[in-house]
């Protein structure tokens, strides 16, 4: 399930990009816990632009379809009003067998890819209406009604493979940390949103419009920011903020964030998922590399840096780790000399 | 400056490097008056230890002189003499707060390498590794140092370095070693491994109450200096038919109370089981030689206390569980929260009851860092410990 394996997101590629970044960004460290696998805790509730069960009718589609064309390929034959002799039945079987093959495929992993297999079936059926279309055998009236339906069923493909493509671009991770500072401070430091940037690493800046609306600048890749307006969907204060990038954004996403007082006096736990949802386009694709690298190290980074500010009050850098990239643990030269 | 580089395994370069600058606030910079070479530095230098870089500087054993302090550091000013404890650590945590200051959850940069290999990670320590935070080490002639205003203990000019210098590390990890093994008065306390911790915490063992101390190694040197320094008895273990045996006809057959493993991962054994070790690491099948922990966990009294403060990497083999579990065996262990200690065993070398610098062998220059790492770890010319004068 795709909801399954974005709340885990990707975890691959270890050790490659090992650090934040210089300057205000940098550095983390403590203890942060990755949520379990599963349903979000504390997602606001909004609309999910799925396509799963969308797909999974379709998969079932195929497979009725595909067990008629090869159990009963004459009464096939003769309902799109095709001639009804060995060869075509032959046709019929082996177009069957295509239509079982992908309506398993899109069941037991319903991919974007799988349905766009439909779609490109759904080609193959349509010459081959076309061409008995062309024949003077063919009952035209049953045929023609036949590619109609085929013409409807590829429409519905095409849009249920678009719907799982954005789908699958779609980011969603969680973690979660201890701070040793109770609930109202952590609080009060998230909910002024403009403090975001001083742990976040691919945040620059976040203005503060009004109670709820803000404007948020992000690093993108190759030296590019991008910007949006977000607004506060749910402010429960000391327990919960929730926000989302309002209708228009370069990049949909939204998030929230929940405070619960540790047991035993250890503090605050702080639970945060975030959920991206970069559109095509060569903005939403800079955009899904850069979260996708390591986004739930990412997030924990972030929420490790969080927590240095709050109980240390700055995020601490190493000889290490004060700029990007991997290079010795020695002190970097002074700037402007070399 | 000049620093001591790790480019490699068995490769250390003194090298000319940037000076250290002030990074955060609460940093200090340190021009380093003392610095010693670690028995856990030899696990870099043997290539033990993952996530190093060429050109990483070592050492997480210095002291010197505050020469600048950041704008978030009240309590150190220019000229301070001061001991850097090697975990480095925030104080504000909730692991600090506890005074478990070596899982500091605030200083390694880098916990998530850390995490990955651990599950956890700890604090961040100088010169030893990228995992632990990436930090540039204090085998140098300057150091920079984080969180200022918790960790460096100020120390009066009356006391000599080489007095005072070993609170960094080895003086608390040995007394540690020996806190951990909740002394009762009249107990016998082995000892695995008579290098420096292992002296200190021989000497710490009878300071804590320990009736009587056996010494467990292989080099005369390093036991003789176990018997004349801390009283130990020793057993050198390439002259015995077996440890076992000895240690429970010396301790009437009840083994010692006490067995505190100050080792660690390269442990060295005569007969097969150091080949079955060796080969397993050298092919990558465990990380560490665990040869000292299974004698020490075999060795422990029913119901003693098995104290490990040598240090281990990763994973190791043939793990005598069974003798743990059925024998009421208590373990217990950890990186030194050397800021928990310092101040006591301060105190404790001013009154005079314990002299550290009783380890040293060998004080070279900076310069013959290359060397002395060498020396030290073939343990030519009955090397023990290294000091290293960088100006």
């Amino acid at each position: 399930m795709i909801t399954g394996m974005g709340t885990e997101a990707r975890q691959g590629g270890a050790g490659t990009d090992r650090q934040g970044d210089a300057g205000g960004g940098g550095t983390r460290a403590g203890s942060t816990g990755r949520s379990a696998r599963g349903r979000p805790a504390n997602r606001p509730n909004g609309s999910r632009p799925d396509g799963e069960g969308f797909a999974t009718a379709l998969g079932w589609f195929s497979i009725g379809l595909g067990l008629s064309e090869v159990v009963a390929p004459r009464r096939v034959a003769r309902l799109i009003g095709i001639e009804d002799d060995p060869r075509e039945r032959a046709i019929l079987r082996a177009l069957g067998v295509r239509e079982i093959m992908s309506g398993i495929a899109i069941l037991s992993q319903p991919r974007a890819r799988w349905v766009w297999s439909r779609v490109a079936g759904d080609a193959m059926d349509l010459a081959l209406l076309g061409t008995a279309l062309a024949s003077d055998r063919t009952e035209r009236p049953r045929t023609s009604v036949a590619t109609a339906a085929v013409l409807g069923v590829t429409a519905l493909d095409v849009l249920c493979s678009q719907r799982l493509t954005r789908a699958e671009h779609r980011i969603q991770v969680q973690r979660s940390v201890t701070i040793n500072r109770t609930p109202e401070e952590v609080y009060q430091f998230w909910r002024n949103l403009e403090n975001l940037p001083r742990f976040t690493s691919h945040l620059e800046a976040v203005r503060v419009i009004d109670d709820r609306r803000s404007h948020w600048q992000a690093r993108a890749p190759v030296g590019t920011t991008i910007e949006w307006d977000a607004e506060i969907v749910e402010d429960r204060p000391n327990e919960l903020i929730a926000w989302r990038a309002v209708e228009g954004a370069d990049v949909p996403n939204s998030g929230s964030v929940r405070f619960a007082p540790a047991p035993g006096r250890r503090g605050t736990e702080v639970h945060v998922a975030i959920d991206y949802n970069p559109p095509g386009g060569q903005v939403g694709a800079a955009v899904a590399k850069l979260f996708r690298e390591e986004p739930t190290q990412q997030l924990g980074d972030d929420l490790r840096a969080l927590k240095q500010v709050l109980e240390t009050g700055e995020v601490l850098v190493s000889d290490a780790t004060v700029r990007r990239g991997l290079h010795p643990a020695r002190p970097d030269p002074a700037p402007g000399t070399t | 400056m000049k620093a001591t580089c790790w480019m490699g395994k068995e490769k250390i370069e003194v090298r000319e490097v940037p000076d250290p600058r002030i990074l955060n606030s609460r940093d200090a910079i340190v021009r380093v008056t003392s610095t010693a070479i670690c028995g856990s530095d030899l696990h870099l230098y043997n290539g033990f230890v993952p996530t190093m870089e060429p050109e990483d500087i070592l050492g997480h054993e210095f002291m010197g002189e505050v020469v600048e302090v950041g704008g978030g550091v009240q309590n150190l000013r220019v000229g301070d003499r001061v001991v850097v404890p090697f975990p480095i650590a925030c104080g504000a945590c909730a692991a600090c707060q506890a005074e478990a200051y070596s899982l500091c959850e605030n200083s390694n940069p880098n916990a998530w390498l850390a995490e990955k290999l651990w599950g956890h990670a700890v604090c961040g320590v100088y010169g030893y590794s990228h995992m632990m935070g990436g930090f540039a080490g204090g085998q140098a002639q300057y150091a920079r140092v984080p969180f200022a205003d918790v960790g460096p203990l100020k120390v009066d000019a009356d006391l000599p370095d080489e007095k005072v210098l070993f609170l960094s590390d080895i003086l608390p990890t040995g007394y540690m070693g020996a806190e951990m093994c909740n002394l009762q008065g009249g107990d016998v306390v082995a000892v695995w491994g008579a290098g420096p911790v292992g002296q200190f915490a021989m000497a710490s063992a009878f300071l804590l109450g320990a009736e009587r101390v056996i010494a467990i190694d292989r080099f005369p040197y390093r036991l003789a200096m176990a018997a004349e320094k801390t009283g130990a008895e020793t057993i050198n273990y390439e002259e015995v038919d077996s440890v076992l045996d000895t240690l429970n006809e010396m301790t009437g057959g009840r083994g010692p109370d006490a067995c505190i493993d100050a080792v660690g991962l390269e442990a060295h054994a005569p007969g097969l089981q150091y080949a079955y070790d060796r080969t397993k690491q050298a092919m990558g099948l465990e990380s560490d030689r665990p040869i000292a922990l299974r004698e020490a966990i075999m060795a422990c009294r029913n119901g003693g206390t098995v104290s490990v403060i040598g240090v281990y990497g990763g994973f190791i083999d043939k793990f005598p569980m069974g003798s743990l579990m059925n024998r009421s065996l208590t373990v217990r262990t950890g990186q030194c929260h050397v800021q928990r200690y310092m101040r006591p065993l301060l105190n404790r070398i001013r009154q005079g009851e314990i002299d550290p610098s009783f380890v040293i062998t060998h004080r070279l220059s900076l310069a013959d860092a290359p060397r002395a790492y060498r020396m030290f770890r073939d343990k030519e010319d009955n090397c023990e410990k290294v000091v290293l004068s960088p100006h």
